[in-house]
């Protein structure tokens, strides 16, 4: 009862702000309280890979973009010429493959996007897992540099790749019809549909984890994150729990990645860039690092602001800022922020100069 | 390949290359007196190439230069000052993510001070078309001044650490920080002074790169995940074996634009960044036992 | 035949031999201590021990089967406990959590159930809770249970740490220097406490300096000088050992 409450708050709170703007007529807020839901879907996975387990990622819009990029490619590249392979012919026999007609009236052949968006996200778990194996083993400076190299690499990659459409990213994806009458897309009458399945899918991406950081395993990755060493010596096998859950944190990525794409209908290369990474890396620690929550509201609040253009021109030195402020004088996060030690710390010191001038006051 | 383009290529490759290995004791030179790596590296060789650039129209090139590295490497000590020095035993997550931040922060400076345009100084002696013949290909003068002034530069800091007091105090907090306090040495003025230092000569090298390769707001995030590169192959912390890594980082990436795509060259540097790390995390020319005492 | 056997162990850190050609046995059911002066390689024997090192040469059997080169998880899934020198507790996780840490191996909750929160992950957890709890009431520490590990006194850390490495239920418990650390008073209290693990009938081998302790308790000691063993012995023999008291006092 206890754990159910504040999500029931939540789910009031998302249902109320749907219905209040509808009534004042703002329902443009809706489009960015959408994208904000599924940036915070990624936020709240690298939350449990550095909050939790202690892993700091720096190449996490990396399986963001490979997320977005490869359901993007599957169901915009047409398999037209391609049609007499005997894969392509296996995937349409599979149902795989849907024909259309594009704008041009010229018949579309293309991966239908359910198949696309498994396709995407299982691509972005595998990536993770064999990258992982060496890469976990590094720590400190070294974890940061590696992954920061792929974030950079799957950069590059999206940029010089025709497939990905080099500079300009892939325009003109899909709606992703999620269930009969239910899809994920841009378009102004799906907008509360749309609203929902987002924040729909970031109850249950929270809900999973944080179940999963409140049982043997949340255990075993804070343990990891405590002493690696005494965290082995007590049986853990922290290679297998620190792959796994950068995997799983990957997958949120590319969830978060297909989803977005198809709600916006493409995506750019901007998407892979390290600022990105960053971004993620500053809200998850303004979160409170191994804060569930925090990084999840605060995934919710700063993508809202930061897409708003409240930041305007300073969007990226916002988070730079956020970044150095948040390490240097609350490292736990502003949400964990022990305010009312503060306030007693702050309380104690006036008392003290008090009885300070008390002595002095004798004295003289 | 002819002979004359092999030449060609092999400059252009100890030009790059000297540059990353400078970068990388700059990464070298903190990292020694802190344990932190500094991921603003690249941003001091942004903004030696920056403020030189705009002081020249008011003075003369040399001193334009010279108070581009004075100003740089009051900036680097004030970084220190400002943001690192309080800090009492900050975690690597947190030191990585403060640098982090710092290097936005002077990025974003820098593209509100000076746009996006790219901007250069003049060629030291001549233009761009004039060149030099060396081993029969023609090279610009702007590359000895590069090699000339990165050779100088691995001399001088060699003579500094190894025979001044102050460079032998500096080794001293490298190898035990706490002996060295212990000793009478004022460990944190010496993490202040290697601010300083790798900030004075990633700006020289961001002054003498900078009529060839140009100078942008946004050069120092490459540059520092090159240097690092650098860093990693030299061994962490071995500021000298980075010469030898850099040079061979910048010939390897020379010769790569003849087999692969222009697009994939900064790929390169990663993708041998990456293997180092899987592979050889304490370097090629480290010991493993070495590395295996060390904490990383 | 002995429960852990130890024989012709070797590590060469470079050119220093720090543990150089070891070998002795541990019988079930026994305290045995190793000591000797700094630098004698014991911690280091240790780790080769546990797995935090991989041994130059040499073997380490535990229940007749050969553990050298293993992981230290799937040492401790073997059944080997450990504590550590310098205490290693979990930070930013209360005395309890850190204990419940150490049921890792006695239960199986993974990824997938966890996140779904199965039914019988729930009654898992319980189990792990109370079987933790009794822990923490066994070494008299129940009283912090809900208190931030690292934030305890010293020898409640010790404590704490001492109720991890049991939550595993080990056939064996290595203790690195128990005693470190703690007043005269707290050392006799880990004294009867390491009698009372034995009694449980778990096999001890520890690593201390305290003299007093280990001449109380062990039922043999292992005396090791410049990675070498010197002597192994009864707690009399080695008081009485002139080559042992020679490394000790100096000649």
């Amino acid at each position: 009862m206890k754990k159910l409450f504040p999500l029931a708050v939540l789910a009031t709170l998302i249902i109320a702000i749907q219905l209040i703007t509808g009534w004042t007529d703002t329902r443009f807020y809706l489009t960015q309280l959408t994208m904000s839901a599924y940036y915070a879907l990624l936020i709240i996975g690298l939350c449990v890979v550095m909050g939790y387990a202690g892993q700091l990622s720096l190449g996490h819009a990396g399986f963001f973009a490979i997320g977005g990029y490869v359901s993007a490619a599957l169901t915009t590249r047409n398999l037209e010429g391609l049609k007499d392979t005997v894969l392509i012919r296996l995937f349409d026999g599979l149902g795989l493959l849907v024909a259309g007609q594009d704008i041009y009236g010229d018949s579309l052949l293309v991966v239908t996007p359910w198949a696309a968006c498994l396709a995407a996200v299982l691509c972005a778990g595998v990536i993770a897992w064999v990258l992982g194996i060496p890469v976990l083993k590094l720590k400190g400076h070294y974890l940061a540099m590696a992954t920061l190299g792929f974030g950079i690499i799957i950069y590059r990659i999206v940029l010089a790749s025709e497939v990905f459409g080099e500079a300009d990213g892939i325009s003109d994806v899909p709606s992703f019809p999620l269930l009969p009458g239910l899809s994920v897309s841009g378009d102004f009458g799906a907008r509360e549909e749309n609203y929902y399945i987002a924040w729909g899918l970031l109850i249950i991406g929270l809900v999973l984890l944080r179940n999963l950081v409140d049982s043997r395993v949340g255990r075993a990755l804070r343990s990891i994150h405590g002493s690696e060493e005494a965290a082995e010596a007590t049986g853990v096998d922290t290679a297998r729990f620190k792959l796994q859950v950068f995997v799983i944190s990957a997958v949120y990525a590319a969830v978060a990645g297909v989803f977005l794409t198809h709600y916006n209908g493409g995506i750019g290369p901007s998407e892979a860039g390290v600022m990105k990474s960053v971004r993620y890396v500053a809200i998850v620690a303004v979160g409170g690092m191994a804060h569930l929550w925090g990084a999840m509201v605060m995934g919710i609040v700063l993508n809202f602001l930061s897409l708003r253009g409240v930041f305007g021109s300073y969007d990226d030195a916002v988070f730079g800022f956020i970044l150095i402020a948040i390490m240097l004088f609350a490292p736990n996060g502003i949400l964990s922020w022990n305010w009312r030690g503060y306030g007693a710390m702050l309380l104690r010191r006036g008392r003290r100069r008090e009885s300070l001038r008390e002595k002095t006051d004798g004295l003289a | 390949m002819t002979a004359e383009l092999f030449v060609q290529y092999l400059f252009a490759g100890i030009t790059y290359g000297a540059i990353y290995a400078i970068v990388a004791i700059g990464f070298n030179i903190i990292y020694n007196a802190t344990g932190i790596i500094n991921f603003a590296q690249g941003e001091f060789v942004m903004l030696g190439g920056m403020i030189s650039i705009t002081l020249l129209p008011i003075m003369p090139l040399w001193l334009a230069i010279t108070t581009a590295v004075m100003l740089t490497m009051v900036f680097g000590a004030l970084l220190e000052i400002c943001f690192i020095r309080w800090l009492e035993n900050p975690s690597v997550l947190r030191m990585i993510i403060i640098t982090i931040g710092l290097s936005i922060l002077t990025r974003e400076a820098a593209l509100h001070i000076w746009g996006e345009s790219i901007r250069s100084l003049p060629y030291f002696i001549g233009d761009e078309v004039m060149t030099v013949a060396l081993f029969g290909a023609r090279i610009s003068p702007q590359v000895l001044w590069v090699i000339g002034a990165c050779g100088l530069m691995v001399i001088g800091l060699n003579i500094f650490f190894q025979t001044t007091s102050v460079g032998r105090e500096m080794r001293a907090c490298a190898a035990n920080r706490r002996a060295a306090l212990l000793c009478g040495i004022n460990t944190r003025n010496m993490v202040t002074l290697s601010f300083m230092l790798s900030a004075g000569i990633g700006a020289l090298a961001g002054c003498v790169m900078s009529p060839i390769t140009s100078t942008q707001y946004d050069i120092g995030t490459g540059l520092a995940i090159k240097g690092f590169t650098v860093a990693i192959l030299g061994g962490l912390g071995n500021a000298m074996a980075a010469v030898g890594a850099g040079l061979l980082l910048g010939i390897l990436e020379a010769f790569s634009v003849s087999v692969l795509p222009l697009a994939f060259k900064d790929a390169i540097a990663i993708a041998i960044l990456l293997l180092i790390l899987f592979f050889r995390p304490h370097g090629l020319f480290g010991s493993r036992t070495a590395a295996g005492l060390k904490e990383f | 035949m002995a429960l852990l056997e130890i024989s012709r162990l070797h590590k060469k850190f470079g050119g220093l031999h720090a543990v150089n050609d070891v070998s002795f046995g541990v019988a079930q059911g026994s305290i045995k201590a190793v000591i000797g002066p700094n630098g004698a390689g014991k911690t280091t024997l240790f780790n080769l021990i546990a797995g935090s090192l991989a041994a130059t040469s040499g073997r380490v059997r535990f229940n007749g089967e050969d553990i050298q080169g293993q992981k230290p998880h799937q040492i401790a899934a073997c059944g080997i406990g450990r504590t550590f020198q310098n205490i290693k507790l979990f930070h930013d996780m209360t005395a309890l959590e850190n204990v419940m840490v150490g049921r890792h191996l006695r239960s199986r909750a993974g990824f997938v159930a966890s996140m779904l929160h199965m039914p019988w992950t729930l009654k898992e957890e319980k189990q792990i809770r109370e079987k933790s709890l009794e822990l923490l009431e066994l070494l008299e520490i129940d009283a912090y249970a809900d208190v931030e590990a690292t934030s305890l006194a010293f020898g409640q850390q010790r404590a704490v740490e001492f109720a991890r490495a049991l939550a595993l239920e080990p056939t064996l418990l290595l203790l690195d220097e128990p005693a470190a650390g703690l007043n005269m008073q707290e050392t006799a209290e880990v004294s009867k406490l390491i009698a009372r693990i034995r009694d449980l009938g778990i096999t001890v081998l520890l690593v201390e300096h305290d003299m007093s302790l280990v001449m109380e308790i062990s039922d043999e000691i292992v005396v090791l000088s410049f990675g070498q063993k010197l002597a192994e012995d009864v707690p009399s023999a080695i008081q009485n050992n002139t080559e042992v008291i020679k490394v000790y006092l100096g000649e």
